[in-house]
């Protein structure tokens, strides 16, 4: 083994880029848990996601057409969830896992023809000087827009709730939606925009594995990214920059553990793909001492009495 | 304007209508869906319903019913007591293969001794496999609070890693022309699981399941345990006053899934699939969460879920061969199947008024 081939700014850029998908799709969760409402289906959600952005981008040769389907679908399939849980009030546990092997069958439904084709490649944004510095260039100025959209998305997303009526608002309903309802607000209409959002980002999340990270179409692709992005939420306490710091985490056992696998270390490769799940649960159980951040209401029905 | 008042109870007679009306639905639905994929809706219900048992080739397919339902139904019993508590278990797939692993390593560590005892040490292990692996995700939840619903599926994909690392290494059939699996063991007298009657699909895991559903029943309805779990479900805080140990019940009931689901792994390796393969789990553990719900979490109620979607399995494989409908297009089924379960429960639950004007 040759430790030395690991290139450390090869690796913290292969990192940013591993890291990238989970986050968005975390973001996209962290909405609708701040809204109380719990969708387990954000594996389902994040696969639709990327058959929809892949087939949009390989029929009409645009990635960016893409990203939009697979938000599009994303937000889509979403609106079953929100259905189920809001106006049929049924319970969100069940219904998020029926989102989620829904989902699975409806893309290896879709994707059936789409086995084995390339998708049109996205464009770097290589930033000018920028990306000709040293280390730094490689690490954080090369890479394609949806590096930079999801870092945008968790600065966007910790401005709204920290200073924006709405996030306010959106805060309410998820601590005591009682309360938000006696004030006036609509609990139903923000909570289903809310999972609406949730749906778009985790499939922004899908597509970006399926058209950048790996890319080509494969049947269950995201491979428990979705489920890992829920564990994220909770790691991060409920908060967007902790989020990136998990996405980080995250990314950064994936690409390592693909690393040492290529370096060709002595464990072998299926003790080595364990390691992201491994982590996610170490961390999970670490993080499950300081229960302070989670909204009040998350995951309870809302029925409003006459 | 249309509105839903609470029933101060669930409704009884439609508890026991609502999965069938969902079946319904679900079947309309699917025939749309049929339609959109070019094919027709009839005769692609017909093909998946009705054909497997009562068409020219049911005797082929009545077997595979139990073949295919024993284990669902096995682990729907076990995740339906935690589900009822409010204790969520989705990794009983990992669990599932956890118990295959375990099962098959008592096998293949004791080949090519023949003796009698072996099967039953088998069984023995299989269900300890399952439910070590379920006691990871309820320990950690007892003892930290830790979710059980996220690790519980983390570890479906480690479990899966691992039986990779068993097919390509330490269980590969060492006169397996270096072709990735475990020695088959249908061809190992004393491990093999085989059938109780000849010819009927009926093998030990099946008469486990049917076992299993009895015992369940008299345990939720004849034994404190089951009442705990059911008033735990209900009601949580009336359950803590009155004395439950919530922590205990958790492993209870994970630990319940966990072997029940390691079983269904270990009798599924050593009758029907005979090996261990890196393809060896099929989703059968997620599946039986639908199981679960169709079968409205009754152990009975679960037997008649079971083999509904085991013909679900068969029929479409039956419409895969006849009429070239797509494998996924039966897992897009399935998973309606549940939304519209859970869609129409707001019918048990609440009343649906619709007052003419403005509502006060």
């Amino acid at each position: 083994m040759d430790i030395s081939a690991i290139n450390p700014a090869l690796l913290l850029a292969s990192l940013m880029v591993a890291s990238t998908a989970v986050l968005i799709a975390a973001i996209g969760e962290l909405i609708v848990e701040k809204a109380g409402v719990l969708n387990l289906g954000v594996e389902g959600m994040m696969i639709t996601g990327a058959i929809c952005g892949f087939i949009v981008a390989v029929t009409t040769g645009s990635p960016l057409l893409g990203f939009v389907a697979a938000a599009f679908g994303g937000a889509v399939l979403s609106i079953l969830f929100a259905v189920l849980t809001q106006f049929a009030l049924a319970n969100q546990v069940a219904s998020g896992l029926a989102l989620t092997l829904f989902g699975l069958g409806l893309s290896a439904l879709m994707g059936q023809s789409y086995v084995g084709i390339k998708p049109p490649s996205s464009a770097k944004l290589d930033l000018p000087v920028l990306s000709d510095l040293p280390f730094f260039g490689k690490v954080l100025f090369s890479h394609d827009l949806m590096v930079y959209f999801g870092l945008a998305l968790v600065a966007a997303t910790w401005a709204f709730l920290k200073y924006s009526r709405a996030g306010l608002i959106l805060k309410a309903v998820g601590e005591n939606h009682d309360a938000a309802h006696a004030l006036g607000y609509k609990v139903i209409r923000i909570r289903i925009m809310a999972i609406m959002f949730g749906g778009a980002c985790a499939g922004l999340g899908g597509a970006y594995i399926s058209l950048i990270r790996v890319p080509q179409w494969t049947e269950g692709m995201t491979g428990g990214v979705g489920w890992i992005a829920l564990a994220l939420v909770v790691f991060a306490s409920w908060k967007p920059w902790r989020v990136l710091l998990g996405a980080w985490l995250f990314g950064g056992v994936t690409v390592l553990q693909l690393n040492l696998q290529a370096a060709g270390i002595a464990i072998p490769a299926e003790y080595l793909s364990m390691s992201p799940y491994l982590i996610t649960i170490l961390v999970l159980v670490i993080m499950s001492f300081d229960r302070s951040g989670a909204p009040a209401s998350l995951g309870r029905t809302f029925h409003a009495s006459q | 304007m249309i509105y839903l008042e609470k029933r101060p109870q669930p409704a009884k007679a439609l508890s026991y209508f609502t999965p069938v009306l969902a079946v319904l639905i679900t079947m309309v639905a699917g025939g749309l869906l049929f339609a959109v994929l070019g094919k027709n809706p009839v005769e692609a219900i017909r093909t998946i319903f009705w054909d497997p048992v009562f068409g020219e080739f049911a005797f082929y397919y009545r077997p595979q019913l139990l073949v295919k339902g024993g284990p669902l139904i096995l682990i729907a019993l076990g995740l339906s007591l935690g589900f009822k508590a409010g204790i969520w278990n989705i990794g009983a797939e990992g669990q599932y293969i956890m118990g295959a692993v375990a099962g098959a390593g008592v096998a293949l560590a004791l080949y090519p001794l023949e003796a009698w005892w072996i099967f039953p040490l088998m069984i023995i292990a299989g269900a300890l496999g399952g439910w070590a692996w379920a006691m990871i995700p309820a320990l950690l939840k007892v003892k930290f609070g830790t979710n059980e619903i996220l690790v519980s599926l983390m570890l479906v994909y480690v479990a899966e890693n691992f039986l990779k690392a068993m097919a390509i290494g330490a269980m590969k059939n060492p006169e397996g022309f270096g072709f990735p699996g475990s020695r088959n063991l249908q061809q190992y007298p004393s491990a093999h699981n085989t059938e109780v009657i000849a010819g009927s699909g009926m093998h030990w895991g099946v008469a486990a399941a049917f076992i299993a559903a009895i015992m369940g029943y008299i345990l939720l309805n004849r034994h404190m345990l089951g009442f705990q779990i059911r008033l735990t479900g209900e009601a949580p805080r009336a359950a803590r006053f009155s004395g439950v140990n919530p922590g205990r019940l958790v492993l209870f009931c994970m630990g319940t899934a966990g072997a029940l689901a390691g079983l269904a792994g270990m009798f599924e390796v050593a009758g029907p699939a005979g090996q261990i393969t890196t393809g060896f789990n099929v989703g059968y553990g997620f599946t039986a969460i639908i199981v679960a719900f169709l079968g409205r979490l009754h152990p009975f109620g679960i037997v008649l879920a079971g083999l509904l979607m085991a013909l679900t399995y068969i029929g479409g494989e039956a419409a895969q061969s006849t009429m070239q409908l797509p494998a996924a297009a039966i897992q897009v089924f399935q998973g309606m199947l549940l939304f519209f379960l859970l869609a129409v429960d707001v019918l048990t639950n609440y009343r649906i008024r619709i007052t003419l004007g403005e509502a006060a």
